[in-house]
């Protein structure tokens, strides 16, 4: 197999927060009835974490699980064994109304770091970040473009948007996050 | 701004985060219908100065559609509910008849 890269390959900005690029992640897309005892079974083994209710994201051992939508969720785990996951997943959820699918390559992923990260992200968004607490996830946009983010703890922030949209998401959060233009100032 | 809340998800999204869809509760009219319910359905909208039941989609959200009660020309929102309906909930009727009881109903 061809070697697997990131979409801006670690590009990293310091500003009055920091904002890179997290490099390779591995991330499932999960559909199917989220009431199912198979569709939790299936994120148990995937990423060791709980099922999460609406708008939330929880952590196991070897991931995340976020809640996208009704019937959706995104799983978060090691890009090395993503498409392992996806296999096991198909074959448990065969006979459900559930779809895995292997989305890490079609997606960025960027994390924000330092003690203002919820203003760099509201300055994007139209989310209530101050509200936000980790364990939230929101799906939304920065500036025009679909993006989902979630607090993993007060100072840092992971978001995920498009690969094709990747160096624009980039752009836009060193924009926010460059010296000199904190909020209140 | 609008603010709605979208029912499916529980986030309280402004106009930017959804896409509107035009009147909400229409009767589909399709093959074998007569030329003029047809036309009706596709082209002729109610556009009152009042109150509207509109769809909605929470577009870089949840994606999902949704219903929404709300006043044109005050942009007070009464509700927002499934879109797996054919009409609106007792309970965003009761909403918007409390607030104007001369309403004369959503049809």
């Amino acid at each position: 197999m061809s070697n697997a890269v990131s979409a801006l390959q670690g590009a990293s900005f310091d500003g009055y927060c920091k904002v890179e690029e997290a490099g390779l992640v591995g991330m499932i897309t999960l559909r199917g009835d989220l009431s199912s005892a198979g569709v939790a079974k299936a994120v148990k083994a995937a990423t060791g974490a709980a099922m999460p209710g609406q708008g939330e994201i929880t952590e196991g051992a070897k991931g995340r699980a976020g809640w996208m939508s009704p019937d959706e969720l995104l799983l978060i785990v090691d890009h090395a064994k993503a498409a392992d996951f996806v296999a096991a997943a198909s074959k448990s959820l065969a006979k459900e109304h559930a779809l895995v699918v292997n989305v890490s390559d079609a997606r960025a992923v960027y994390r924000v770091t330092g003690d203002a990260v919820r203003e760099v992200l509201a300055k994007l968004s139209p989310a209530d970040t101050a509200a936000m607490v980790p364990g939230q996830i929101r799906r939304t946009r920065i500036a025009q473009i679909p993006a989902a983010f979630y607090l993993t703890d007060e100072k840092t922030a992971e978001l995920i948007c498009f690969r094709s949209v990747a160096q624009y998401a980039f752009d836009i959060l060193k924009d926010a996050a460059m010296s000199g233009g904190e909020v209140g100032v | 701004m609008l603010i709605l809340e979208c029912p499916y998800c529980g986030v309280v999204a402004d106009e930017t985060d959804l896409h509107g869809g035009g009147e909400a509760h229409l009767k589909r009219f399709g093959p074998g219908s007569s030329d003029e319910d047809f036309q009706t359905y596709l082209f002729h909208r109610a556009n009152p100065k009042g109150v509207h039941f509109e769809r909605w989609r929470h577009v870089s959200g949840c994606g999902k559609w949704f219903h929404a009660a709300r006043n044109t020309m005050t942009l007070e929102v009464y509700g927002t509910y499934s879109a797996q309906t054919y009409e609106p909930p007792k309970a965003i009727i009761n909403a918007v008849i409390k607030k104007h009881p001369e309403w004369e109903g959503y049809k």
